[in-house]
C-alpha cells in the first residue's frame, strides 16, 4: 500500500519536470521551423532589396545643339568625316547650358562622364539617319553613366557616391531637381544582351539562350523519360538487366550536376566534336541530368493508375500496348507532366554543368539558333555576380528575380495541373 | 544540306509515308469488304510505314552527324605533308583551328603556309561532299523504308504486332540510356584520369598535402613535387560539408519531428510547401546570397569580436549550403518518421510517456537507420554542390580546420580548371578529371550505402 502511494508520489513529483521537457522539445521544433522559414525570408528580402534598383534605369534628357563646328562635321553623309567627328562635344555643350561655369579640360571630362559611354554613338546614329538635322537642336534621352546611376538610385546611402567627384555630385543633384535626370522602368534589361557597361546590359540574350536550351532538354528528356518509365513499369521482365537499369537510374539522380558537365565536355565536345557554348550541347547535358527525375516521377504516376483500368481494357481484348497507350498513359499524364515541369524547373536553374561546356562566354548578341553561341540565365547571373561593379550586382539580383519568377510560375503550373487533372482512385 | 534542315524533312517524309500507307490499306481492304478483313487497323499499317521510314534514316543521320567532324579532321590532317604532321594533340588542334579559320574566311590564305591553305580547300570540299552524301543517303533510306513498308500492306500481315514490337524496343532503348549515361560518365573521367596518373603518381595525388595546379603550367615543372596533392581540397570539402550538415541536420530533423508529431494539419499544409521552396531555389542564387551578403556579414561580425576572418570564409559557404539542404533532411526524415507504425506510438503513449519521450525513446530509435540514410544523401549533396562554393569559397588550397579561413573544394577546382579554353593534355586539365573521378566515386558510394539503408529499413516495417 505505502509502496504504491510512494510510487504515485514519485510520478507526480517528476511530472512537472517531464512536462517542462515536453514544452522545451516542442519549442525546439518551432525554433527549427522558424530558422528555416527565416532563412527563406531573409534570402528573398535580401535579393529584392539588392535587385529592385536593377529594374530602374537612369536617363538624362538634353537639348543637344548639333553644331557642325563643334563636331568638326560638315556633311553627315561623308563616311570619312563621320568617323573623325567628335560626337561627345554636343553632349558636353548641352550639359554646359545647365552649368555655364564648367569650363576647362577637367570639367569637360567630368561632364562627358555624366552620360553613358554609348551616348556619342547615339548622336552619330541620329545624324547618319537624318543628315538634315545638322545645325539644329534636338532633344535626346541618354542613359546616365553607371556611377551617376548608382548615385541617383542610392541617394540616401553615402557609401555609393565615392566614385563621383564632389563637383559631379552637385551637378547630379541639380539636374535631378530640374528633372533632367530621371528614373524610369528599365526596358533595356529586357531588350538587350550582355554588355561591358551595366546600364546597357540586358538579360534578353540569356533568356533566349535559356529558352533554346530548355527546348532541347524538353524535346529529349520528356519523351525519353516517359518511354523509359513505361518500359520499366509495364514491360520490363523481372531480371538482372532490369534491376541494373533501375539501380542506375536511382544513382544517376544523385550524381552531382558538375559530373554531367564533365560528361558533356568529354563526350559531346571531345568525342563528337560539337561546338562549345551552344544551346544544343547545353540542352543535351541538362536532358541527361533531368532524365532520372522524369523517369522516377513518371513511374510513380503510372503506378498510381489502378489495376482495374488495365483489367477492364484487357478484358475487352486490347493488346498490352493498347492498354498502356490508350488507357494507362493518358490517365498517368497529369502526374507525368507535373514531374516533368518540376524537372525542367530544376534544369532551368542549373549552372555548374553549363560552366564546363563553355556557356560562360561574354556574349553580346541575342542568340538566333540552336547552334549559335549563347549563355543562360543562371550563368549570366553568375557572371554579373562575380563582377565588382555595383551596377552589375544590381543586374544580377534583378536577373535572379526574373529567374525565380520563371521557376515559381513553372512550379505553380505544376501544382495547378496536379490539382486540376489528377484523379484520386 | 544541314542536319537541322534534314531533320524536319525526314519527319515530313514519315508523315507522307503514313498517309500513303493509310490510303493503300483502305484501298487493299475495299475489294475484300472493308477494313474488317485486314489483320490490323489501317492506323497500324500507316504507323509501320512511318516508323520504317523515319527510324533507320534518323539513326544514320545521328551517326553521320556525330562522326563527320572527326573523320573529316582526320582526313585533312593525314593530307598534310609528312614533315608538318602534328606531334601532339595540342598541336593538331592548333593546326586544325588555323585551317578552319582559313576555310571560314576569317584568315587570309596569303598569310599562312601553303600546305595550310591547301588543307583549307580540302576541308571545304570534304565538308561539301559530306553534306551532299549525307542528305542523299538519309533521304534515300527514308524513301526506301517507306516504300518497303508500303509494299507490305497486305491483309494477311499483322502490322499491329510489328508496330508494338518496335515500340517496345524503342522504350527499352530509352530506359537503357540511363545505363549509357553512367557508362559515358565513367569512361569520360577514367581515360583522362589514367593519363593524369601517367604524369603524376597516384600516391602523390591521394596523399600530397599541397595543391597548386597553376605552377605546373611551366614546362620544367610538370608534375613537380606536391603540386597535385588532393588532401587540402578534400579537407576543405569536408569542412564546408560538415558545417552545412551541422546546420541542416538539427534544423531539418527537428522541424520534421514537429511537423509530423505536433503540428496541426493547417500549419503543416502551409509550412511544408514553404520549406520545399528552399529546395527549389537555384544554387546560383544561394551562391549570390553567400558571397555578397553572408560572407561580408560574417567577416564584419568576426572583426567586431576581434577575430580575423577571410572574406571568403568556409563558414559562409557552409551555412548557406546548410540552409539549402534543410529541406532534403526534413522531407527524408518526415518520410521515415511517418513510416514508423502507429502501434509503436500508441503503445508508448498508453504507458504514460509524454509525446517527446515517445519521440526520443521509441520513434527516433526505430527511425534511426532511415534518418542516417537521409543524412548520408544530404552529405553527398553537400559534397557535390558546386555553385555556392565557386562563388563564396576561395581558390587557395589551405589545409586548415578554421571555419573563418578560406578553403577550396574539389568542385571549385574542377570548375575553375575547366572553365574557358583549355588544352586537353596538360596535367592541369587532366587533374580536373581525376578530381571528378574522386567526386563521382565518393558520392556514388554514399548514395549506394544510403539507398541500401533506407530500403532495408523500409522492408522492416512493410
Amino acid at each position: 500500500m505505502t509502496d504504491q502511494r510512494s510510487q504515485a508520489e514519485i510520478v507526480r513529483q517528476s511530472l512537472k519536470r517531464r512536462y517542462r521537457k515536453e514544452r522545451r522539445f516542442r519549442l525546439y521544433g518551432i525554433l527549427a521551423i522558424f530558422i528555416a522559414l527565416a532563412s527563406l525570408f531573409i534570402l528573398f528580402a535580401d535579393i529584392i532589396g539588392k535587385g529592385h534598383t536593377g529594374f530602374v534605369k537612369t536617363t538624362i534628357t538634353l537639348d543637344v545643339p548639333l553644331n557642325s563646328d563643334a563636331m568638326y562635321l560638315d556633311d553627315p553623309t561623308d563616311k570619312d568625316q563621320i568617323s573623325m567627328a567628335d560626337f561627345s562635344a554636343p553632349i558636353i555643350a548641352a550639359l554646359q547650358t545647365h552649368f555655364p561655369e564648367a569650363e576647362g579640360g577637367s570639367a569637360r571630362r567630368e561632364l562627358a562622364r555624366m552620360v553613358g559611354s554609348y551616348a556619342p554613338s547615339e548622336v552619330r546614329r541620329l545624324l547618319e539617319k537624318n543628315p538634315e538635322l545638322l545645325n539644329t537642336t534636338q532633344t535626346m534621352e541618354f542613359l546616365a553613366h553607371d556611377t551617376v546611376s548608382v548615385y541617383v538610385k542610392h541617394a540616401d546611402n553615402p557609401s555609393y557616391s565615392i566614385r563621383l567627384s564632389e563637383r559631379q555630385q552637385g551637378w547630379v543633384d541639380e539636374l535631378v531637381e530640374k528633372g533632367v535626370i530621371d528614373t524610369s522602368f528599365n526596358d533595356v534589361l529586357f531588350s538587350r544582351g550582355d554588355s561591358r557597361e551595366p546600364g546597357n546590359a540586358g538579360i534578353l540574350g540569356a533568356i533566349v539562350g535559356s529558352l533554346l536550351t530548355m527546348l532541347v532538354t524538353l524535346a529529349i528528356s520528356f519523351p525519353m523519360g516517359i518511354a523509359a518509365a513505361i518500359y520499366l513499369e509495364e514491360f520490363a521482365p523481372q531480371n538482372r538487366i532490369t534491376d541494373f537499369i533501375e539501380v542506375n537510374i536511382n544513382n544517376l539522380a544523385a550524381v552531382p550536376s558538375i559530373i554531367f558537365g564533365l560528361l558533356g565536355l568529354a563526350v559531346f565536345i571531345g568525342l563528337f566534336g560539337m561546338p562549345r557554348s551552344v544551346p544544343v550541347v547545353g540542352g543535351l547535358v541538362l536532358a541527361l541530368m533531368t532524365l532520372p527525375t522524369i523517369i522516377i516521377s513518371s513511374r510513380a504516376a503510372i503506378k498510381s493508375v489502378p489495376p482495374s483500368i488495365r483489367e477492364a481494357a484487357e478484358g475487352i481484348g486490347a493488346s498490352k500496348m493498347q492498354v498502356v497507350l490508350h488507357h494507362v498513359v493518358p490517365l498517368a499524364m497529369p502526374g507525368m507532366l507535373t514531374g516533368s515541369i518540376i524537372g525542367m524547373a530544376q534544369a532551368l536553374g542549373e549552372t555548374a554543368p553549363l560552366l564546363l561546356i563553355g556557356m560562360v562566354a561574354f556574349i553580346v548578341d541575342v542568340p538566333d539558333g540552336f547552334f549559335s553561341s549563347a549563355t543562360v540565365l543562371p550563368v549570366q547571373i553568375y557572371l554579373w555576380a562575380s563582377s565588382s561593379e555595383q551596377g552589375f550586382v544590381e543586374l544580377a539580383s534583378a536577373g535572379i528575380m526574373v529567374l525565380l519568377a520563371f521557376m515559381i510560375s513553372m512550379n505553380a503550373l505544376a501544382i495547378w495541373l496536379r490539382k486540376r487533372l489528377e484523379r484520386r482512385w | 544540306m544541314q542536319t537541322a534542315n534534314l531533320l524536319p524533312l525526314v519527319l515530313v517524309l514519315a508523315v507522307v509515308a503514313y498517309g500513303l500507307a493509310f490510303m493503300r490499306s483502305r484501298a487493299v481492304a475495299a475489294p475484300l469488304g472493308g477494313i474488317r478483313n485486314l489483320k490490323a487497323l489501317p492506323f497500324y499499317y500507316a504507323a509501320r510505314a512511318a516508323l520504317w521510314s523515319a527510324i533507320p534514316a534518323l539513326v544514320v543521320l545521328a551517326a553521320w552527324a556525330g562522326f563527320e567532324g572527326k573523320v573529316i579532321q582526320g582526313i585533312v590532317i593525314a593530307s598534310l605533308p609528312q614533315d608538318v604532321w602534328p606531334e601532339s594533340a595540342g598541336q593538331a588542334s592548333l593546326i586544325l583551328s588555323q585551317i578552319s579559320n582559313v576555310a571560314a574566311g576569317k584568315l587570309n590564305p596569303d598569310f599562312v603556309p601553303e600546305h595550310i591553305a591547301g588543307a583549307a580547300g580540302l576541308l571545304e570540299t570534304l565538308r561539301e561532299q559530306s553534306r551532299t552524301f549525307k542528305a542523299i543517303l538519309v533521304l534515300l533510306i527514308a524513301v526506301l523504308g517507306a516504300a518497303f513498308a508500303w509494299s507490305r500492306v497486305a491483309p494477311h500481315i499483322n502490322a499491329r504486332e510489328s508496330v508494338e514490337r518496335t515500340l517496345r524496343r524503342i522504350f527499352f532503348v530509352c530506359a537503357a540510356v540511363a545505363v549509357l549515361t553512367t557508362v559515358g560518365i565513367v569512361f569520360s573521367v577514367i581515360f583522362e584520369t589514367v593519363r593524369f596518373f601517367g604524369r603524376v603518381p597516384i600516391t602523390e595525388f591521394l596523399f600530397g598535402t599541397s595543391w597548386s595546379p597553376q605552377t605546373a603550367l611551366r614546362a620544367d615543372q610538370v608534375g613537380s613535387d606536391g603540386a597535385f596533392g588532393m588532401i587540402p581540397l578534400f579537407t576543405g570539402t569536408l569542412l564546408i560539408s560538415a558545417i552545412a550538415l551541422l546546420v541542416a541536420v538539427p534544423v531539418g530533423l527537428l522541424s520534421a519531428i514537429y511537423l509530423s508529431e505536433y503540428a496541426t494539419k493547417r500549419v503543416r499544409a502551409t509550412v511544408k510547401p514553404l520549406m520545399e521552396m528552399l529546395a527549389g531555389v537555384p544554387t546560383v542564387v544561394y551562391g549570390f546570397f553567400a558571397a555578397l551578403t553572408v560572407a561580408p556579414f560574417i567577416r564584419d561580425l568576426a572583426e567586431m569580436i576581434g577575430l580575423e576572418a577571410s572574406s571568403q570564409s568556409a563558414l559562409a559557404a557552409g551555412l548557406v549550403m546548410g540552409v539549402m539542404i534543410i529541406p532534403f533532411v526534413s522531407s527524408l526524415s518526415d518520410d521515415v518518421i511517418n513510416a514508423v507504425p502507429q502501434t509503436l506510438r500508441d503503445g508508448s503513449l498508453a504507458l504514460g510517456a509524454t509525446q517527446s519521450e515517445t519521440m526520443k525513446n521509441v520513434i527516433f530509435p526505430a527511425a534511426l537507420p532511415g534518418i542516417i540514410g537521409g543524412i548520408l544523401l544530404a552529405a553527398s549533396r553537400a559534397i557535390g554542390e558546386t555553385m555556392i562554393v565557386v562563388m563564396a569559397a576561395g581558390l587557395a588550397a589551405n589545409l586548415t580546420a578554421n571555419p573563418l579561413d578560406s578553403v577550396t573544394t574539389v568542385t571549385v577546382q574542377i570548375a575553375t580548371l575547366l572553365v574557358g579554353d583549355q588544352e586537353f593534355d596538360s596535367a592541369k586539365t587532366l587533374s580536373a578529371f581525376a578530381l571528378g573521378m574522386m567526386l563521382f566515386v565518393v558520392t556514388l558510394l554514399l548514395n549506394v550505402i544510403a539507398l541500401k539503408i533506407v530500403r532495408k529499413y523500409r522492408e522492416q516495417y512493410d
